[in-house]
């Protein structure tokens, strides 16, 4: 798996490798290396973290090749006795930023150079507790003709909490600084305290509810790979056609939010009716309308069978002729059009600059769907090719969302048409023996885009660093930048267009 | 004009007529039942990840309960769900399931505040305050909005600040990040205010049972009015609970 010449180490999606396997490099080349992958558009950083590792700390970046559909793994060793001050990788890839950021907050790790070494998320266990999220230092321009607004943590509706401050001159928005935190619930740290397999695939659905499907897929793809668990193709079959219904609902509920701010009612009111058919799908499959308790690694509870494929097609036929009809008069009218249409731009520079990933990245026209690059359970049967829009607006992110719906529909049609359900899986695994020594890494799409799970197993094979990368890690940057220059009373179409995790990111 | 008829003919009625007599198919995993068949009572006590299950009489805990079903997957003789959706109460003592007992999970009408049916009844205005919550239970709050469920026919509605809100509705296991927030937002309910748990992580902590990064600190010093278990409740328990407390 090393390139013998370069010393690159790649690996596919999904794949274990022992952790000696990783070639550690010095600091110098580690970043040498780095920027030159990620200043290639092919590349984009999937996750860079650091974990404790006997004294020292060990750093683990991974990247991901999408033309290759590798993902190549870089690390470096900072020992207890150096300085914990490194040159900052942010000011060349500016992608960067938001890791270097949790190393900091996590390890105290200075680096020199950074733009803003700011806060991710006030973890319980961050190198310095005396830092408190509630009385967080935002930034500040002084000035006598601008003035600020704060929103948060606690804000109107039933939505999660977070931080909003905008610096604005009239109505106009210079700047938008989101500060997040108040959500954390120490995730990473319950991954390795809770024992159990079931506690831990639990926690991994608990990550961020209306990802259920996605992150716990993710958990139990990285648990497989570590135990060397092969599954069979209905069930890699069944957990890829969870995961697009999971994608049309959030989808379609989110066309309905997007409908509310603009006062549409009638798409506020039918979309989001249409939402519920496809989430009562899923609750008559698994018994949990969010697909919770639906994966388990090694096997399933309740499999999918030839009659929830006769009800699927069923479910998707009503669905889709609504969605059709109503989309069609929606999408049209110009009091929509003129809403949305270029409002909130951030276009495909910005986009890569910024790593963004998932949808966020697809709307302005960066092709990032692992999906379809680093390809994961049905998809490597029935392969999906990702859609694309060329503007970066919150119209053309109103407008994926449909665009992506119509997609899984054809895709699951077709998998329904060509797949027979006859071999069900075995139940789920009460206890997995993972591989000592090892790291794995596991990518799937959800509807957000990109999660990434790692794991890192000691000696004797427990679990010793547990690491997750929710897309909205990348993707909340791209809120801030849509906002500048924009009013302020544009917020909430933009905050609704790329509807963020909280929780995802606040872990 | 035509255009959107057709659409609403075609969509045709969506509404629920009475959210108390609801069939949700299985397998929906609602109120468990526990019989009285002699099983492993260690090996099912273990089971749980969430510690819900004691033994002797085997009785589960519906304010842990993650819904996750596996007692019943790998006890199928001894547990079973049903489809009974109706899963609050204001006595957290009569959320736990005991064996071969199988009743509904009620309000106790006469623990209630006489002055929640007289000035809520019909008109209920809610603050929900998000403490580390998953975004499935605040999903779930949401969808009893839309025109399927239609809370608000009700007079029940999610207002956007607590001086607006006969009442805090918390969801999430209370992060310590949160727990002044919290504090702060019932603070700012005037008198007289409801609390309410909603979800499992909200009443017990469910999976989060144990982290550090939670501070529960708060519920101790607050009468709370209304749980509703489940991981996330579906939004019919939400309605019917909220319509218990309100005495509708």
């Amino acid at each position: 798996m090393t390139d013998k010449n370069q010393n690159i180490c790649r690996v596919k999606n999904n794949s274990v490798i022992s952790l000696n396997s990783i070639p550690v490099y010095s600091y110098a080349d580690f970043s040498g290396l780095a920027v030159e992958l990620l200043s290639k558009d092919d590349n984009h950083c999937v996750t860079y973290f650091a974990s404790p590792y006997k004294n020292d700390l060990r750093f683990i970046a991974a990247i991901a090749d999408d033309t290759a559909g590798d993902i190549i793994l870089l690390s470096y060793i900072l020992t207890s006795s150096e300085p914990k001050q490194l040159n900052s990788l942010t000011p060349k890839i500016t992608a960067l930023h938001i890791f270097e950021r949790e190393i900091f907050e996590n390890y105290g790790i200075a680096f020199k150079d950074h733009p803003w070494l700011k806060p991710v998320r006030f973890p319980h266990d961050r190198f310095d507790r005396n830092m408190k999220v509630n009385d967080y230092p935002f930034y500040k321009i002084n000035s006598h003709e601008l003035h600020e607004v704060g929103v948060g943590p606690v804000h109107a509706g039933i939505i999660e909490p977070g931080h909003f401050r905008f610096i604005c001159n009239g109505e106009n928005v210079l700047h938008l600084e989101i500060q997040l935190g108040w959500q954390h619930r120490g995730v990473e740290a319950l991954m390795l305290e809770k024992k159990q397999l079931l506690q831990r695939v639990i926690l991994s659905e608990s990550i961020a509810g209306d990802t259920a499907v996605g992150h716990s897929l993710a958990f139990t793809q990285l648990m497989e790979a570590l135990g060397d668990i092969k599954i069979n193709e209905q069930l890699m079959v069944e957990r890829a056609i969870a995961l697009e219904l999971e994608r049309l609902a959030i989808h379609v509920g989110d066309i309905a939010a997007l409908c509310t701010d603009i006062s549409y009612a009638l798409g506020a009111n039918i979309f989001a009716i249409l939402r519920t058919g496809i989430i009562n799908f899923t609750q008559s499959w698994c018994g949990n309308r969010l697909g919770k308790g639906m994966i388990r690694p090694g096997g399933i509870n309740l499999p999918f069978t030839n009659e929830h494929k006769e009800r699927l097609f069923d479910v998707l036929s009503k669905f889709e002729f609504q969605f059709v009809e109503l989309a069609h008069r929606t999408y049209k009218l110009s009091s929509v059009e003129n809403r949305f249409d270029d409002i909130g731009t951030v276009n495909e520079e910005l986009i890569r600059k910024i790593g963004g990933v998932g949808m966020t990245a697809r709307m302005a026209n960066v092709k990032r769907d692992i999906r379809s690059s680093h390809p994961f359970a049905g998809f490597i049967i029935f392969p999906i090719e990702p859609v694309t829009l060329p503007k970066g607006d919150v119209f053309s992110r109103f407008l994926l969302r449909r665009k992506e719906i119509k997609k899984s529909i054809a895709w699951i049609r077709n998998l329904l048409d060509n797949y027979s359900f006859d071999t069900p899986s075995k139940k789920p695994l009460n206890d997995i023996q993972l591989k000592p020594d090892s790291f794995a890494i596991s990518l799937t799409e959800g509807w957000r885009g990109e999660i990434c799970h790692c794991a890192l197993t000691d000696e004797t094979g427990n679990l010793i660093f547990y690491k997750i990368k929710d897309p909205s890690m990348h993707n909340w940057k791209a809120l801030e930048l849509s906002l500048r220059n924009l009013e302020i009373s544009d917020f909430p179409i933009n905050n609704k267009s790329y509807n963020l995790s909280y929780c995802g990111y606040d872990l | 004009m035509l255009d959107e008829i057709k659409i609403i003919i075609h969509n045709g009625k969506q509404f629920i007529t009475d959210p108390r007599n609801v069939n949700i198919p299985k397998p929906f995993r609602g109120r468990p039942e526990i019989s009285t068949v002699k099983v492993d009572e260690n090996k099912l006590v273990e089971l749980c990840p969430v510690s819900a299950i004691s033994a002797n009489p085997v009785r589960i805990d519906l304010g842990k309960c993650t819904f996750c079903g596996e007692c019943s997957f790998r006890f199928p003789e001894k547990i079973t769900f049903t489809t009974d959706y109706k899963l609050s109460t204001n006595i957290p003592e009569r959320l736990i399931v005991k064996e071969g007992e199988n009743l509904p999970i009620e309000i106790d009408r006469k623990s209630i505040r006489p002055e929640i049916k007289d000035i809520f009844k019909n008109s209920f205005k809610l603050r929900q305050v998000s403490a580390g919550g998953d975004n499935s239970a605040e999903f779930e709050l949401s969808a009893c909005g839309n025109a399927n469920f239609d809370i608000g026919r009700y007079g029940i509605e999610f207002v956007a600040s607590p001086r607006h809100a006969d009442g805090i509705l918390v969801t999430g296991p209370i992060t310590e990040n949160m727990a002044e927030a919290v504090e702060i937002a019932w603070k700012a309910v005037p008198e007289p205010k409801v609390f309410i748990l909603c979800g499992t992580d909200a009443i017990s902590g469910g999976i989060f049972f144990g982290s550090k990064a939670l501070n529960r600190e708060f519920l101790n010093r607050i009468k709370v009015d209304l749980y509703i278990s489940g991981n996330p409740p579906h939004p019919l328990n939400i309605v019917n609970g909220l319509l218990n407390l309100i005495g509708r």
